[in-house]
């Protein structure tokens, strides 16, 4: 073919095109996401940094100026279902999943979409709650899903396409991935989910070239090894059921993203609930690792420390909350800290080098326990059959990320308020891909008699109403738990939160509501009412110079920046 | 025809639970929209019991006879049952049958579930004597009559909309709750229905019944039965109530009329 001058220069423009954008895309190296914390113009990974602070450096919007916020953009999901997922920001371009396992990849400053992945899923997976995803990890320029079917599959953050495909665990017996993977170095580490199916859970870390399995830490030990004992044997002439081999079918599910200390190369992840969920007698012991937080070898996944949230648990209170790290003064010492809000309603602090355990406090009513010793295992104080127990099922707070803010030095924690329920348990048998929830709970209702009030599924109708659960944004002091301010809401709130470093916060709830708030005071700055439950949390991120936070809201993602 | 089979699957041996009365209730965690377990209560009433009486009298003496002992093998009296013996296990069976035997699948609503549970749960020490359901046809004249129901309450096209309209009451409430709702009212209002008290910052008094509310507004019909949403910044007084605005009608009426209104309600299931 001749070439044309005209052609020629044609061909030289889109060269130079490429290169600019080439330059505009950078690879994420494993240095970027180390740093990540501090390129606030990107958001990186799901909780933005790997303290998972959920803080973004942008300081454009502020408590003066936030009435001004308006919506630049919206994209709508195809699929119904609570929309769990946090977008990713490189650069201009955006990554999200939406259900049941595709990638989205759209421009971040009009919400066009350049590609999308379709994931088929095996037709034999099942997972317990919907076909959530919570979103995606990068490294170079590729993208990592883990998916309900248990896999994780790589994908090419140009083109969309799968570069490779991995089976994490079987998805017949109950096993997915539903979290953002975490890239640490040349690995991504994923858990998997299914505590609902007797599962046996684990972290692993994969190679990230080559999907190849790196390491796997099983979160509940075999008979034999470290914590293998807190799975004790049955009581001989036991009068009621108890599986001899309850560890197998343990749970201790993985299904949020983890944190990660460079300096310390520790990972930290939060443990799920125990298998069965609620018939506890089966499975006698403190039944490790479950409810804990486990700190791991980046390199090697060997167990560091741990510590448990809630020993024996028969309340669901999995201890998957994003562990949240911070390098704070405690004491008149400097501390690397991590800070937990736990389902089971306390607030912790402890040393992310060693587990201690420094405080431990309630904060929303608490009755399951009543106090802590020194060690930090709580004194357990289980409530008479038929009688309400605080938090309730769903907890005092559960996998919305919180937010730390290293300005404010408060730490935010979305929670429901007197939330109680009447907990039971029901023998119940392993079988694979049944559910082995072993539950006979119901709502705590304050009205003696009345009927039962629909689950924790519902429509715009707040009818669990003040007698039932409120919600709130808490704000806490760091190290001490002790409650700064807090913002009410009538409806309780699966939100999560973003604090920013000119102090303004971002949340939702259940009401569809999305709001500014002072993180200093938490004073109401601005409100948009978006009209579906928010079950996802905020990002913030800047495309040429303008600063920009999301929103999903129902089926859609609603993008918000300054008026011009 | 055999379409009238219950109960084949289930299995007699031994007696009845001694706490019959107090069965608890397993509810699934977050039972599905529409599952009848949803609405089954913590302790089952002496009406719910008397319910389910005259609903096993209707659809279930023709296999398993009046004593529960009609089928070969199976004695409903024995509180043992042969495919699970919770109480879901039991809804379970009613409603979606046992392929492969005479047992049908039956579609009952909540409070005919609630009942037939009731019942089968207190089959031994239910005393048929001791608690009456009533006629629905006497109770229907003593609600538009006597009790002047209509004045706040709506059935179909007829009455008031300031209180819960009752067109579908008997497909969602026990019997025992029913009961209940007239001799203590407060006892049995669902939060949501919870009435509301606003005044505004001119001075305008606003009464009505909540049908939804959030963190800066509130949906209620007032008492000019009109839909009003009102934002709470823009209030002077805003109150919730605990207290029912109905009265209650243990002394109003007789024991026989509450029956009777129990068993007209129960026979309202909408459209």
């Amino acid at each position: 073919m001749i070439m044309t001058r005209r052609t020629t220069s044609t061909w030289l423009a889109l060269l130079l095109t490429a290169v600019v954008t080439s330059h505009l895309q950078a690879q994420v190296a494993s240095d970027r996401l180390v740093n990540a914390a501090t390129e606030a113009r990107n958001w990186l990974m799901y909780s933005g940094g790997y303290f998972s602070n959920r803080y973004s450096g942008l300081t454009q919007i502020t408590p003066a100026n936030a009435k001004n916020l308006e919506l630049k953009w919206m994209y709508q999901a195809a699929v119904a279902g609570v929309w769990q997922t946090t977008p990713l920001v490189v650069d201009g371009v955006m990554y999200l999943t939406q259900r049941p396992n595709d990638v989205v990849a759209l421009d971040a400053k009009t919400g066009r979409v350049f590609w999308i992945y379709r994931h088929t899923l095996d037709p034999t997976q099942i997972v317990c709650c919907g076909a959530n995803n919570r979103g995606l990890a990068i490294l170079g320029d590729t993208l990592y899903m883990g998916t309900l079917d248990a896999h994780l599959v790589a994908i090419d953050a140009r083109t969309g396409r799968a570069v490779w495909n991995t089976k994490v665990a079987e998805s017949k017996g109950g096993y997915s991935v539903t979290h953002a993977p975490l890239v640490v170095k040349d690995k991504v580490i994923v858990g998997v989910g299914g505590g609902e199916y007797g599962i046996r859970g684990f972290v692993a870390a994969f190679d990230a070239r080559s999907g190849r399995e790196a390491w796997r830490f099983y979160t509940i030990p075999a008979p034999g090894e470290p914590g293998g004992d807190s799975w004790k044997p049955c009581p001989p002439g036991s009068a009621v059921f108890c599986d001899p081999e309850a560890w197998k079918h343990g749970g201790g599910s993985v299904w949020v993203t983890g944190s990660y200390d460079p300096a310390l190369n520790l990972t930290y992840w939060g443990v799920g609930n125990a298998g069965p969920d609620w018939n506890n007698e089966q499975r006698p012991g403190d039944n490790l690792y479950t409810d804990s937080v486990v700190a791991l070898d980046a390199d090697s996944g060997r167990l560091k420390w741990h510590y448990q949230f809630t020993p024996h648990d028969k309340y669901d209170y999995d201890s998957v909350q994003v562990p949240v790290l911070a390098d704070i003064t405690w004491q008149g010492q400097p501390l690397k800290a991590m800070v937990w809000a736990n389902r089971n309603g306390n607030f912790y602090l402890l040393d992310r080098e060693t587990g201690k355990f420094l405080v431990g406090k309630p904060f929303v009513k608490v009755n399951w326990m009543d106090k802590f010793d020194e060690r930090g295992r709580p004194n357990q104080t289980p409530q008479p059959p038929g009688q309400p127990t605080w938090p309730g099922n769903q907890g005092g707070t559960n996998w919305y990320s919180p937010s730390y803010s290293p300005h404010t030095g408060l730490f935010y924690i979305p929670a429901w308020e007197g939330y109680a329920t009447i907990f039971g348990g029901t023998p119940v048998e392993y079988q694979e891909g049944r559910n082995f929830g072993g539950g006979a709970n119901r709502n705590f209702v304050p009205v003696p008699g009345a009927p039962a009030l629909p689950g924790i599924r519902r429509g715009p109708i707040n009818n669990w109403t003040e007698a039932v659960a409120t919600g709130a944004v808490l704000a806490v002091d760091a190290t001490t738990g002790e409650q700064k301010w807090k913002f009410p809401m009538t409806d309780v709130t699966d939100s999560g939160i973003l604090t920013t470093a000119s102090d303004v916060l971002f949340s939702g709830g259940r009401e569809g509501y999305f709001q500014a708030l002072d993180a200093r005071t938490g004073s109401l700055l601005w409100k948009a009412s978006l009209g579906a439950q928010i079950v996802s949390g905020p990002i913030s991120y800047e495309v040429d110079g303008k600063q920009y936070v999301t929103a999903i809201s129902g089926l859609s993602l609603c993008v918000f920046a300054l008026r011009e | 025809m055999r379409a009238q089979l219950l109960f084949v699957a289930v299995l007699g041996l031994g007696t009845a639970r001694p706490e019959a009365v107090a069965a608890q209730n397993p509810l699934a965690q977050n039972p599905a929209p529409g599952n009848p377990a949803a609405a089954l209560p913590a302790v089952f009433a002496p009406a719910d019991i008397a319910y389910g009486a005259r609903l096993y009298d209707a659809q279930c003496t023709t296999c398993h006879g009046a004593n529960g002992d009609g089928v070969g093998g199976v004695d409903l009296r024995s509180g043992k049952f042969r495919n699970g013996g919770t109480d879901q296990d039991l809804v379970r069976v009613i409603t979606n049958g046992i392929p492969g035997t005479g047992m049908q699948a039956f579609k009952l609503d909540s409070s005919e579930i609630a009942g037939i549970i009731g019942f089968l749960r207190n089959m031994n020490a239910f005393d048929r004597g001791s608690v009456k359901l009533g006629d629905a046809g006497r109770g229907r004249t003593t609600f538009e009559g006597k009790g002047s129901c209509t004045r706040c309450h709506r059935i179909g096209a007829q009455g008031s909309r300031v209180a819960p309209d009752l067109s579908d009451i008997g497909a969602t409430r026990s019997a025992g709750s029913l009961l209940r709702s007239m001799t203590e009212p407060t006892s049995q209002m669902m939060p949501i229905n919870r009435p509301v008290r606003a005044v505004t910052r001119d001075g305008k008094i606003i009464n009505g019944r909540r049908l939804n509310e959030d963190t800066y507004t509130v949906q209620l019909l007032d008492d000019q039965e009109k839909l009003v949403s009102l934002t709470k910044a823009d209030l002077r007084e805003y109150a919730i109530l605990t207290v029912s605005p109905m009265p209650s009608y243990k002394d109003r009426l007789t024991e026989s009329e509450l029956a009777d209104v129990v068993a007209y309600l129960l026979s309202l299931k909408g459209r």
